[in-house]
């Protein structure tokens, strides 16, 4: 018998023990739920999956009696719409302060307390003054994520950007390079992949923020519905909406990681590395 | 060509440098030693240019050297030289793109031949069935023969080496050797290279400098700096100048350790 630290099961078991807990969760659920249905068929609290089936058909292939939408597929679109420009507009302003800040000596003396100081602002405590300045729009929703994330990144860039050994900078400067071109040539190209992982990390706090804005002001998306559905306690919604999120968010961490390993080889090879 | 006048590098209250005088000319291929820390790779950024002397003056061609590294001055260091993110064949290329357009971005034909150019120099240095793999993917040895074929492309006047040799095998080592000093042959370049190993030193080289401290307070070790306290022609070498050497390097090590 080997040691246990040594013990490291073969693939399939891999497979195998790594999907048994979803099916001890779900398992557990179905019993708690016919407990609870057995004793009650109006009980709210624990739907069966049959009847979370059937929320979801509604919601996502039969058009809304109000308005003839989808909701479902709606609510989907626009978070993500809210969402991804959200990212786009953090990921950008995140990169250019981080780079600038890492990578020019005088605008890191200017601006690099600033940027400790706004990072430690708590965004949500922004919101009502986003909702005040922008209005209820899809503006304030946005700039919520906006400027809840890019301070996350633009430190982390900033981070890694003096991370890059000072010898390849020496080096460039030798084969005539000037700041311009060593920022272009030598730290953008080695920062994308720092940047992606990055956008993977704050994405957690980005559907938080989503999520949040959306449950204040707002006339769809899917926080809007989960918080909307609370009031009749219908927990056959929320349940498969919260499943749903879940689904997307580890759906675009999944495509960001695939992303950087295709787009920036060099860099799978480091991290192997070190 | 290169004349150092009276230089001290001070941080605060060690000094490091103490008062260096010398006088290069084109074409020698000079070996640093000394002791771990005694200052020899502080000189040599100094010839760089990321470092300035405290007093005293380096002058090229009667000029003060420019306080900026420059594409005069190429450069090899034990390691992080090359760009991680670039194959081998770019990384090289890379060089010709800085200098020939405004953003660093080479197209058509001025691509072509900076490619041709890059190929060819490292076919010089081995390592033609490398191009197109990343600088993660080569061993010590070739990603050092890459920086030397890097430094070279935009031929540099004068070569500064850190210590290029230090992490790779001994047999590896007497290759590169070999490479190196074909190199500065055929390019007729100026070469100054820091070791620790006063072997390759005398190897190596026309000229060999030896990094020490003149003057020893046994009270205060930082209160002088190191000087160069053997400036010998290569090729006279004879074993009791060795042994002395190798005895005073010894002694400072000692006192350090102290």
């Amino acid at each position: 018998m080997k040691r246990l630290i040594n013990f490291t099961p073969s693939r399939i078991w891999r497979i195998g023990l790594a999907l048994l807990p979803f099916a001890a969760i779900i398992l557990l659920y179905i019993s708690a739920s016919d407990a609870r249905l057995a004793e009650n068929a109006a009980d709210k609290l624990l739907p069966s999956f049959s009847q979370m089936g059937d929320a979801i058909q509604r919601l996502a292939f039969e058009p809304s009696k109000r308005s003839g939408d989808y909701l479902f597929w709606q609510d989907t679109v626009s978070s993500l719409r809210r969402l991804g420009l959200g990212m786009l507009i953090a990921a950008s302003l995140g990169m250019f302060f981080g780079l600038m800040t890492g990578a020019l000596p005088v605008l890191n003396a200017s601006f690099a307390p600033l940027l400790t100081v706004v990072s430690l602002v708590p965004p949500m405590a922004l919101l009502p003054v986003l909702f005040i300045v922008f209005g209820l729009g899809e503006v304030s929703k946005v700039a919520l994520i906006a400027i809840g994330v890019t301070p996350f990144i633009a430190r982390d860039i900033q981070k890694r950007t003096l991370e890059i050994p000072r010898e390849q900078l020496v080096k460039a400067q030798t084969l005539g390079a000037n700041s311009g071109q060593i920022i272009l040539r030598v730290l953008i190209p080695q920062l994308m992949p720092r940047l992606i992982d990055a956008v993977r990390l704050s994405l957690g706090s980005a559907w938080l923020f989503l999520i949040a804005a959306e449950a204040i002001a707002s006339t769809d998306g899917l926080g809007y519905r989960v918080f909307l559905v609370r009031r009749y306690l219908s927990m056959d919604v929320i349940l498969p909406y919260v499943a749903w999120v879940t689904v997307l968010a580890f759906t675009i961490d999944y495509l960001l990681a695939q992303l950087s390993r295709f787009a920036f080889p060099w860099h799978a090879q480091q991290e192997g590395k070190s | 060509m290169i004349e150092i006048k009276n230089i001290w590098k001070r941080y605060g209250d060690n000094v490091i440098l103490e008062n260096i005088s010398a006088t290069v000319k084109e074409g020698e291929f000079i070996t640093l030693v000394g002791a771990s820390g005694c200052g020899k790779s502080t000189f040599l950024k100094m010839l760089l240019g990321t470092e300035t002397p405290s007093q005293g003056s380096i002058l090229l061609d009667g000029k003060p050297i420019p306080s900026e590294p420059d594409a005069n001055r190429g450069v090899v260091f034990q390691q992080y030289s090359v760009f991680p993110h670039l194959s081998v064949l770019e990384n090289v290329v890379i060089a010709r793109a800085f200098e020939k357009t405004r953003l660093g971005f080479l197209s058509g034909g001025a691509k072509r031949a900076a490619r041709q150019e890059a190929a060819e120099l490292l076919n010089i240095v081995g390592l033609t069935h490398m191009q197109h793999r990343y600088p993660d993917e080569l061993s010590g040895g070739m990603r050092q023969r890459l920086a030397i074929a890097q430094a070279l492309i935009l031929k540099p006047r004068i070569l500064l080496l850190d210590e290029p040799f230090g992490a790779l095998d001994p047999g590896i080592r007497a290759d590169m050797h070999e490479l190196v000093l074909d190199l500065w042959r055929k390019h007729k370049l100026t070469v100054f290279m820091v070791t620790h190993d006063l072997k390759e030193g005398f190897h190596l080289g026309t000229r060999l400098w030896v990094f020490d401290k003149r003057r020893v307070d046994a009270h205060a070790p930082n209160a002088y700096g190191a000087g160069i306290t053997y400036d010998l022609p290569v090729g006279v070498c004879e074993q009791e100048i060795l042994d002395e050497i190798d005895e005073s390097l010894a002694l400072g090590r000692q006192t350090e350790q102290v």
